[in-house]
């Protein structure tokens, strides 16, 4: 008996519930939990409805470490988004698993989008189309603590633009103790952290190379240019002494404690840098090679419309996504996260540049390289260990280059058989 | 449905069933729950796993069948290899040096009346702690001048510093001193607990029979104590073959790295399995942890046993 009657009344609240939903057609959003990320989508989705009162927007968000399991299980459910946010580097295994469709270019049309956003956005185009937008990209650049430039009779106004000066900067603000062990680190270095992306897309080029050649399907970086790019790094802990890795654990926590006078670190870690009371820091672009060339490394979380949204959904599906990756959208996500906007002509505003947090960063999108990471983690494990061979192992840097080179085209020809 | 109805219609049958039958139906019963559970939840996905293994399942595109193919890479791959001796070297370092230390620990703490429960609770709280964390309180020991603990009171005395973590042949051990350390609590309890059930009268017949107590320890005490030792090293051999938490927290941003020295078996695992997505490789890494977990434990239970 309980159970008709329970049986009637989801029947009936599933018919009431059908009835109201049957004006707006209410497609879903999912995103990961980060809390200003959850906060500005939830303002953009409220401005949306507001221009837009057919369609509802529902936001679902996971934690990060499940994210990409869950979107991929429920797509295959039948369950799931209709815009979905996706990190660039993992387009191919979206596509792949025909979770996520091509943008109709009725809708975005390449030439626009070539034209409005930065070129970095090319890593969401798979043949002739595009599978996504982005409404913020990351990039890198040079974090430095004032106060120690100060101390060591440097100009914090002043901060390095050439390696030559960067690395003459750190050996004068490095300090060691009586026994040798460094108290104070003149740069950070951290493969785990952001430097893997620093010696991949900038510090290889900045000698001449490349890092991938075929859409970064083939290492190419076992040749002069990467070498001369290891060597650097290594060198900086070798003989120039002014870095260790593992000093102070993390290269941001160096810098946070204080004790490293300078860091290569993203956008995202604006929002923990900003909490730092002990001492000013500035931002500087990453420093140019002899010859004046520079180079960047972004990344960006696009958003892109899934297999399941069709028919009506579709279009109000792609009138969100054009809504999320508009100028306005973008200001908003400056606002709210600190996330550069994709398009230039909301990006590069004359208060923007004129930011001296945000200006080097959005400096460097113009000439940013993004990485097409077939697996990330497992690409920049082969970073991490190609240093540690040469500084715990006590290989040559040729030797290890060599080997980080079979490792990664192995993982990169397993990606391409998938 | 209403409990009433149910007996009502069921009624006929159940008072024809003898006591003994009616007992052994409400024995299932209630068996019916456990045994459903661990059907579904711990047989059911382990037959799963097997299945997986000869698939190249990648969560985003349905699995297809590739009979030994994982299996074949895992033998030809040597980061298996490699991850393969880290496990046994977490055995074999780590299960003797606990039970050496706790057997230790416990013989004498048995004697001590002073503030006894005290002392014992001092050696169990580490066995409450999160894994995680205190993974994370030693990975700071481990530091490099000048926030290392270890590596500050070497450089104050003028030695020269340790790299721990930062080293191929130090980090294992540094990864497994924590862990034994956690385990100990619970090996002392329960060596404790297997010295007082040796009854006294045995102790006191050696004594006047004028035994040394090396002669007893070897005697009267180890042999008495073989149920708790063969529990102990069975405990204790899964623990370090399935250990995780600590090496993954210690050195969170290169896991068992580096350069992999500290890898075990159900790290690699769970890095195929959910940053590379590689289910079915990872499936595969699966059954032979589970193979060799089995092996373990039969030739252990089999040495062990009373002969």
């Amino acid at each position: 008996m309980r159970l008709k009657h329970l049986l009637a009344s989801v029947a009936m609240s599933a018919t009431v519930l059908a009835a109201t939903g049957a004006k707006a057609v209410e497609i879903e959003y999912w995103q990961y939990v980060f809390e200003t990320r959850v906060k500005a989508m939830d303002q953009l989705i409220q401005k949306f409805q507001a221009a837009n009162p057919d369609i509802k927007v529902k936001q679902t968000t996971f934690p990060y470490a499940d994210y990409q399991t869950k979107v991929a299980a429920s797509i295959m459910a039948g369950q799931g988004p209709d815009v979905v946010q996706l990190f660039y580097g993992w387009t191919d295994n979206f596509i792949s698993g025909k979770m996520i469709q091509p943008l109709r270019a009725s809708a975005f049309p390449a030439a626009d989008i070539e034209r409005d956003f930065f070129p970095i956005v090319s890593a969401m185009k798979r043949g002739n189309d595009y599978y996504g937008l982005p409404t913020a990209v990351r990039s890198l650049a040079l974090f430095y603590n004032k106060k120690i430039f100060k101390d060591a009779g440097l100009d914090p106004a002043n901060p390095p633009k050439t390696l030559d000066e960067f690395v003459a900067a750190a050996e004068k603000t490095a300090k060691r103790d009586g026994g040798g062990n460094l108290t104070q680190a003149g740069v950070t270095m951290d493969m785990t952290g952001q430097d893997h992306q620093w010696w991949r897309e900038v510090l290889i080029r900045q000698n001449g190379g490349q890092p991938y050649t075929d859409n970064d399907s083939k290492v190419a970086y076992n040749d002069e240019a990467g070498l001369k790019a290891l060597t650097f790094y290594i060198d900086l802990q070798k003989t120039k002494k002014v870095g260790q890795v593992g000093f102070m654990d993390e290269g941001q926590a160096a810098f946070r404690g204080g004790l490293a006078a300078m860091t290569i670190d993203g956008t995202f870690r604006l929002g923990s840098f900003n909490t730092i009371k002990a001492f000013e820091w500035g931002v500087t672009e990453l420093p140019a090679n002899a010859k004046g060339e520079r180079s960047n490394y972004a990344s960006y979380f696009a958003n892109a419309i899934t297999t399941k949204a069709q028919g009506e959904k579709l279009a109000a599906a792609e009138k969100f996504l054009a809504y999320i990756s508009s100028p306005e959208a973008m200001k908003v996500w400056l606002e709210v996260v600190g996330e550069l906007p994709a398009r230039r002509a909301a990006a590069l505003t004359p208060e923007n540049l004129a930011n001296p947090i945000y200006g080097p960063f959005l400096k460097g999108l113009e000439y940013a390289h993004t990485t097409e990471f077939k697996d990330e983690m497992a690409q920049r494990q082969v970073a991490i260990d190609m240093v540690n061979r040469v500084l715990i192992g006590g290989e040559t840097p040729k030797d290890s280059l060599a080997k980080a080179a079979t490792a990664e085209q192995a993982i990169l020809d397993r990606a391409a058989k998938r | 449905m209403s409990a009433t109805g149910t007996e009502a219609a069921a009624g006929g049958l159940w008072s024809r069933l003898s006591l003994s039958q009616k007992q052994v139906l409400w024995a299932w019963a209630f068996l019916a729950v456990p045994v459903l559970f661990y059907t579904v939840i711990r047989f059911w996905p382990t037959v799963q796993a097997f299945y997986l293994s000869a698939t190249d399942w990648n969560v985003m595109r349905p699995a297809s069948y590739v009979g030994f193919e994982n299996y074949r890479r895992l033998w030809s791959d040597p980061l298996f290899w490699q991850v393969f001796r880290n496990t046994f070297a977490y055995l074999l370092l780590g299960t003797p040096i606990s039970l050496l230390l706790s057997f230790v620990v416990a013989y004498y703490l048995d004697r001590v009346r002073f503030m006894h429960s005290f002392i014992r609770a001092l050696y169990f709280l580490p066995f409450l702690t999160t894994a995680a964390a205190m993974a994370w309180v030693w990975r700071w020991f481990y530091q490099p001048v000048p926030i290392g603990v270890i590596n500050d009171i070497l450089a104050t005395f003028g030695l020269p510093q340790q790299p721990f973590l930062r080293s191929t042949t130090q980090a294992l051990p540094a990864v497994l001193a924590p862990a034994i350390w956690a385990g100990l609590g619970f090996q002392i309890i329960i060596f404790l607990a297997g010295l007082r059930a040796i009854p006294s009268t045995y102790y006191e017949a050696a004594r006047i029979d004028g035994l040394s107590e090396g002669a007893i320890l070897r005697k009267i005490t180890i042999p008495l104590l073989k149920p708790t030792l063969v529990f102990l090293v069975v405990f204790s051999s899964i623990g370090f073959l399935r250990i995780f938490d600590q090496v993954y927290n210690i050195n969170s941003n290169d896991p068992g790295g580096p350069l992999n020295s500290t890898k075990p078996l159900v790290l690699m695992i769970y890095q195929t399995a959910f940053s590379s997505y590689e289910m079915g490789y990872a499936a595969a890494q699966t059954v032979v942890l589970f193979l060799i977990l089995l092996v373990i434990s039969l030739v252990q239970l089999r040495i062990m046993r009373d002969r």
